[in-house]
């Protein structure tokens, strides 16, 4: 209350300051590198064409680490954004905090319960009332691997983790790396939840990492994902631990290694370095997860800042976000698929019909399930929790499986009270 | 004559405290006011953004019952103990050597001393790509024939706290140097001279005359490196980014994480406070003894 008070009076200062002028929204996102800046670009033309002036507050920095604790700062002084890139249960934190704006209005006007799918309207809302828009959806269960490498090793494509082992064990024995891997907490969880869902299955995955249901978290089946998962290290090359998630996909692409396990924004590197999906590289699920469908959702919040003029603006940024034509511009680029059913998908490469095809086959089959690795199941306390536990477990060679999915335990149970 | 000297005494008094005022003042706010905010919050129940109610030690019992916590405490021991001990020594050496009027020494000296010139951030980086084994020594002394040598600090969950005193050292012991050296350089050359008169070896001087006469200039240097030590943040976030895994991990960047990526900032808060008091800790009975042997001085 207080929070949204000292918002109120800021604002008011800062219109008035800024005399009589159309809305200069201010948008907060952490989309800097190539393909993704000129997604943004796209966003402000189209919205400069509805007449208002952009105001970019771009804050670099991965997974958007950077950019919310530079928000949280804003917010707490009282001088919000008119618009900032949150997604997931970080939706929620903020509707509870009081200061974000509705704009249930726009999205009755224009219909989005029925443009979008439940699981990802139910994302975009806090109390039943529309907070956010969702931008495009990142499929995270996939693999990405390169065909020649199998070739020469004389390895089949796997579509199961025990599959998954022979093929491995062939390319290492033909002196190959089999697993580009990126040693950081979250690419280890990447790799991880998509082992729990090839292993476990999507109920299970939901216990545990969406109900947080500590049996489950100290379930057998939990103790056997650890342990596959830690298996995998041993395909992995001794410059893994620390590396970024795009130079693993830069060993898949030069093939020096065979596959990595990373979301569709990896498809943007592939592209880039002029490889074509299913000739060049092979997008599949990870073994044992092609009926399921772990999802990552971009979205966009409205902040309240109690400003007629802002408001107009912020209206028409949350329409121009939903419309069919950004949805596809955008998702063109960033390697991603729409949010909103039913789009025309002719423009799209192979590996995203194949997502757009799975996000409603698997939404209808309740396979379809949040990523814990990218913030969509949990608070960041929580997820933090698991990351700690995982990475832990990963890089220890002494730790037993079962010692870290009681710590699992534990640190949920800790972080979530 | 006495109405008008008045006011101007006062004028004289009052103008070194108003020069000082704005510091003075920016200084309480900015440093001990936002200890003290920092000790509120971390008997709050704050999580993503800050809250003002009481919930006890609450945050200081789930930060001690934190895995994470100890394997950070326990780094922050043996990275600054090792640091700080292999930094005096290897800085004393550095000054003894030059000492001994050696030509060139103004260039050596300059060339200890730049390391302290970078930052923190530069030398995390560089030390980072020398000692990558797929990049660096490792593969370097393979490629000439050792196959079979392996130096993988870096990427070993319990060697990588090593490579970040290795890194640490690289870039502070220079100036350890420069501290000792000045001190060397204070001491009289009489009592040198006495002493060599009385039969007493060079190395006997060192070790009864000479290093305890550097007292002060270790206190300083002990001083100015435990601060780094407890403080040191973009060394590690630069070198090893807290991996593998969280191994190397220090309260530094353990309150970062908590404070500002994962929404615990009461959590975080307690962390600093622990932070501080290690800090207190060993800075009062510093203080406390240097101003009494200026008291006795007097």
């Amino acid at each position: 209350m207080k929070l949204s008070k000292l918002g109120l009076s800021m604002s008011l200062a800062l219109g008035l300051s800024m005399g009589v002028q159309a809305a200069d929204v201010e948008v907060l996102h952490y989309w800097t590198s190539g393909g993704e800046a000129k997604s943004v670009a796209e966003l402000k033309k189209m919205l400069e064409a509805k007449g208002h002036s952009w105001k970019d507050f771009a804050v670099a920095g991965g997974g958007g680490e950077s950019a919310m604790t530079v928000l949280k700062s804003r917010v707490v002084s009282g001088n919000p954004p008119a618009a900032a890139q949150i997604k997931g249960p970080s939706i929620q934190e903020w509707g509870e905090e009081g200061v974000l704006a509705n704009i249930d209005p726009v999205a009755q006007a224009e219909g989005w319960d029925k443009l979008l799918p439940s699981v990802v309207s139910d994302v975009m809302k806090h109390n039943g009332k529309y907070v956010a828009v969702p931008v495009n959806v990142h499929r995270v269960n996939w693999m990405w691997a390169n065909p020649e490498v199998f070739k020469k090793a004389g390895a089949e494509l796997p579509s199961t983790w025990d599959e998954f082992f022979v093929a491995a064990d062939k390319i290492k024995a033909a002196g190959m790396t089999a697993v580009a891997h990126g040693g950081q907490p979250w690419q280890d969880a990447t790799t991880f939840e998509s082992v729990v869902l090839g292993v476990a299955g999507a109920d299970f995955y939901r216990k545990a990492f969406v109900e947080l249901d500590p049996k489950a978290l100290g379930d057998e089946q939990m103790i056997k994902a650890l342990e596959t998962f830690r298996k995998i290290k041993q395909y992995t090359d001794e410059g893994a631990p620390g590396r970024d998630w795009n130079l693993a996909t830069a060993m898949v692409i030069k093939g020096d290694a065979a596959m990595q396990f990373m979301g569709d924004w990896a498809k943007g590197e592939f592209s880039a370095a002029g490889k074509v999906p299913g000739k060049d590289f092979v997008c599949m699920a990870a073994p044992g997860t092609a009926k399921d469908f772990t999802f990552n959702i971009d979205s966009f919040v409205m902040f309240d800042l109690g400003n007629k003029d802002l408001e107009k603006g912020q209206n028409d940024l949350a329409s121009t976000i939903i419309s069919p034509e950004f949805q596809e511009v955008f998702n063109l680029n960033k390697g991603s698929i729409p949010a909103r059913l039913n789009l025309e998908m002719g423009k799209f490469d192979d590996c995203a019909k194949l997502s757009s095809a799975d996000f409603v086959s698997t939404a209808n089959a309740n396979t379809l399930v949040p990523s814990m690795a990218h913030g969509m199941s949990t608070y960041s306390a929580v997820q933090g929790a698991i990351y700690d536990a995982v990475t832990e477990f990963y890089n220890s060679d002494t730790l037993t499986a079962k010692a870290a999915a009681d710590k699992m335990v534990k640190a949920v149970a800790a972080a979530h009270n | 004559m006495n109405i008008s000297s008045k006011p101007r005494r006062s004028m004289g008094d009052l103008l070194p405290k108003l020069v000082v005022a704005p510091t003075f003042l920016v200084t309480l706010i900015f440093i001990y006011g936002f200890m003290l905010w920092n000790a509120w919050l971390s008997f709050s129940s704050s999580r993503m953004l800050p809250k003002y109610d009481w919930v006890g030690l609450a945050q200081y019992k789930k930060l001690f019952a934190n895995d994470r916590w100890w394997v950070a405490a326990e780094n922050l021991l043996i990275f600054g103990g090792l640091f700080i001990v292999i930094c005096l020594a290897l800085g004393l050496f550095l000054a003894i050597f030059l000492d001994q009027k050696i030509r060139a020494e103004g260039a050596i000296r300059t060339i200890y001393l730049y390391p302290m010139a970078l930052s923190f951030i530069v030398t995390g980086t560089a030390w980072k790509w020398i000692l990558n084994p797929e990049l660096g020594i490792q593969r370097m002394v393979q490629d000439m024939g050792f196959e079979s040598f392996r130096f993988d600090w870096l990427v070993n969950t319990d060697m990588a706290i090593y490579t970040v005193v290795i890194a640490g050292v690289w870039q502070s012991s220079g100036f350890v140097m420069a501290l000792c050296l000045a001190g060397l350089r204070g001491v009289d050359e009489n009592i040198v001279k006495a002493a060599r008169v009385d039969g007493a070896s060079m190395p006997l001087i060192y070790r009864k005359i000479i290093i305890p006469g550097l007292r002060p200039v270790f206190f300083s240097a002990l001083i100015v490196l435990t601060h780094i030590a407890i403080k040191s943040f973009d060394l590690i976030v630069a070198l090893t980014g807290g991996g593998p895994g969280y191994a190397t991990d220090v309260p530094a960047t353990f309150m970062y994480t908590y404070a500002f990526t994962r929404g615990q900032i009461g959590l975080g808060s307690a962390a600093s406070m622990m932070m501080l008091m290690a800090v207190v800790a060993i800075i009062v009975p510093y203080l406390y003894s240097e101003l009494r042997e200026r008291q006795h001085g007097h």
